[in-house]
């Protein structure tokens, strides 16, 4: 499962070679689909570098200038610098605090029984049942309430709070499959739970902590509905919001709008190719265990 | 424990008269309290505070009339959710969120099977082509809806570029009543079906080579193979990405607020847009929460019917 995305499934349909005619399909079904998917990528890329006019006239070619000040200029304002800051400060935060808060709560829920435990466990799961959504407008009212409006707490905290179920659920199943044995005499020589979750369970949690901190991390770099709601002025914007502002001003500069797309788009296509094994495992683990 | 026995044989005396426990329960507790008394407090809070507790005064709110501003005050019954029930745009909303279900299943769950299927074999260059048809799953929404905002603009698009090379007149495809909601689809597809693909691609790893090999030996085409082996072999797969699908379509918002905004003239609007549009927008909080409630009641019991119907055994 963690592999899915790194080997070439060297088991599946071993011992056979492909025929000729099936390779010819298979890799010509495969170029259509890539090119659908990819063209609209690497033309808002292009498209950057156009002026507006040759975006009407040479919507697919390489442009016959290449400006690069579309980018550059984006690239030296303010705007685009704050805005990836904002999303980071914000998604720094959520990961941090869900991987604390989830982490400690699904070693209790793996490790503790108490009275109350599964009750309290199947609370926490409620949190899988429902859209963020449906209690968008109490909850912009409370963090109104606490003052916490057009700060990065007021977005952080519901966005732990809406990840919790799904991280708590992934450590908890993960912890219950360590190696019992260790607990066990780590517990005969009087090691109490907090040491154990501290120096047996977080040394051997490295790929569930990636797991969640990826889910988590992809899940605050791309929110709008939760900033959206609960921020209001444009320095606070993360980028979906930024760009959605840039997008308004700029409405029939297209030009413009796709160089600032593809500029924020940007680390997210390279932190992904980097990091492909991880974000790939991470992000269907996550929806399968 | 060695720790929990000297504790025990201390506090044996006082509790026994005490809390009729067993001086075991008491070393357990002893044990036991600080790290429930420390870990779980943190989750426990973050999630009453931000989740349960607005969900409940989404229900409270939901009978009032109310602007956010000062206590709600005016009382108004089942006001609120007769006029969701009434409202045009709040039925064409709900109709079009399962019409991205409908979508998902027939078209988009299909289309990553077979893709999957292509790609689980033997092929220089798979890898590759699971990068670029995942990458869009990690794009924003809010990223790919203004990317394919573009794509369909009527002046500059690209699909308005091909259809003046085979000389027809562009169109404004988002701006159409009878072409936006189709268009949006089509992004949806687009976006998510890397994500299911890749689904499939783990469950087809986990299928027994020795069972394909069986129905080699047997003689069976490639088509045989596919409907009498490998998909019912995928069955929780196949079930569980459904349930993605659903669970997904209910969720949508960031991709439709960049394409149409929910136009025009209120055609594109699924459940989450129309809430926001009519309920955050015009700051009516009672009403707003009272879609909420729907919006919950609806996913609540597609979730938990379907897992009993499809996903029992699984």
């Amino acid at each position: 499962m963690t592999d899915i995305s790194a080997k070439p499934a060297a088991r599946h349909l071993s011992g056979r070679r492909l025929s000729l005619g099936h390779r010819i399909y298979a890799y010509s079904s495969l170029l259509i689909v890539t090119g659908i998917v990819i063209i609209p990528l690497l033309m808002t890329a292009l498209g950057g570098f156009k002026t507006v006019g040759e975006l009407r006239t040479n919507a697919f070619g390489l442009p016959y200038e290449w400006r690069w000040w579309n980018y550059t200029d984006i690239l030296i304002s303010q705007r685009y610098w704050l805005q990836m800051w904002n999303s980071a400060v914000i998604a720094f935060l959520t990961v941090g605090l869900t991987l604390v808060c989830s982490a400690m709560a699904a070693f209790v829920f793996a490790h503790v029984r108490f009275l109350g435990s599964r009750l309290l466990l199947n609370y926490f799961l409620l949190g899988l049942m429902f859209p963020a959504a449906t209690a968008i407008l109490p909850l912009f009212i409370r963090i109104r309430d606490l003052g916490l409006i057009d700060t990065y707490m007021g977005v952080v905290l519901p966005q732990v709070a809406f990840g919790l179920a799904v991280s708590i659920l992934l450590f908890r199943n993960y912890f219950r499959n360590l190696p019992r044995e260790l607990f066990d005499a780590a517990f005969v020589d009087g090691c109490s739970y907090i040491r154990a979750f501290w120096y047996i369970t977080l040394p051997l949690s490295r790929p569930i902590i990636a797991t969640v901190g990826i889910i988590s991390l992809v899940g605050s770099w791309n929110s709008y509905i939760l900033p959206l709601i609960l921020l209001n002025s444009e320095e606070m914007y993360p980028w979906p919001l930024g760009m959605m502002v840039y997008q308004g001003e700029f409405a029939t500069d297209w030009q413009l709008v796709l160089a600032f797309i593809t500029l924020t788009i940007l680390p997210t296509v390279v932190a992904f190719f980097a990091a492909q094994r991880h974000i790939i495992a991470g992000l269907t683990a996550g929806a399968v265990k | 424990m060695a720790s929990q026995t000297g504790a025990t044989a201390a506090v044996r005396p006082a509790a026994r008269r005490a809390f009729g426990l067993t001086p075991r329960q008491i070393g357990e507790l002893k044990s036991k309290l600080p790290v429930i008394v420390l870990f779980v407090p943190p989750a426990l809070l973050v999630f009453t505070i931000f989740v349960i507790l607005p969900m409940g005064e989404a229900a409270w709110y939901s009978f009032y009339n109310w602007n956010g501003y000062g206590p709600p005050e005016q009382w108004i019954g089942l006001k609120n959710y007769e006029v969701v029930f009434r409202n045009k745009v709040f039925l064409t909303a709900l109709t079009n969120n399962f019409l991205i279900i409908a979508v998902s299943v027939l078209v988009q769950i299909p289309l990553a099977l077979w893709v999957a299927n292509l790609l689980a074999g033997r092929l220089r260059g798979a890898v590759f082509f699971r990068l670029i048809f995942f990458l869009p799953y990690v794009l924003a929404d809010v990223a790919a809806g203004l990317i394919w905002r573009f794509v369909y603009d009527g002046d500059f698009g690209l699909v308005s570029a091909i259809l003046q090379f085979f000389g027809f007149e562009p169109i404004y495809m988002l701006a159409e009543r009878q072409f936006a909601m189709s268009a949006i689809l089509a992004v949806i597809v687009w976006k998510y079906f890397g994500f299911h693909m890749m689904l499939y691609i783990a469950g087809l790893q986990a299928i027994d080579q020795e069972v394909m090999e069986a129905a080699d030996i047997d003689g069976a085409t490639g088509w045989q193979k596919f409907f009498r082996v490998t998909l019912p072999m995928l069955g929780s797969t196949v079930r569980l990405s459904v349930f993605f699908a659903v669970v997904g379509s209910l969720q949508l918002f960031d991709l439709i607020i960049p394409l149409t905004g929910g136009g025009p003239g209120n055609a594109t609007h699924t459940l989450v847009t129309y809430l926001y549009q009519f309920g955050v927008v015009r700051l009516q909080i009672g009403f707003g929460s009272a879609v909420g409630v729907v919006l919950f009641c609806i996913s609540v019991t597609l979730a938990f019917s379907y897992r009993q119907v499809f996903m029992r055994h699984d």
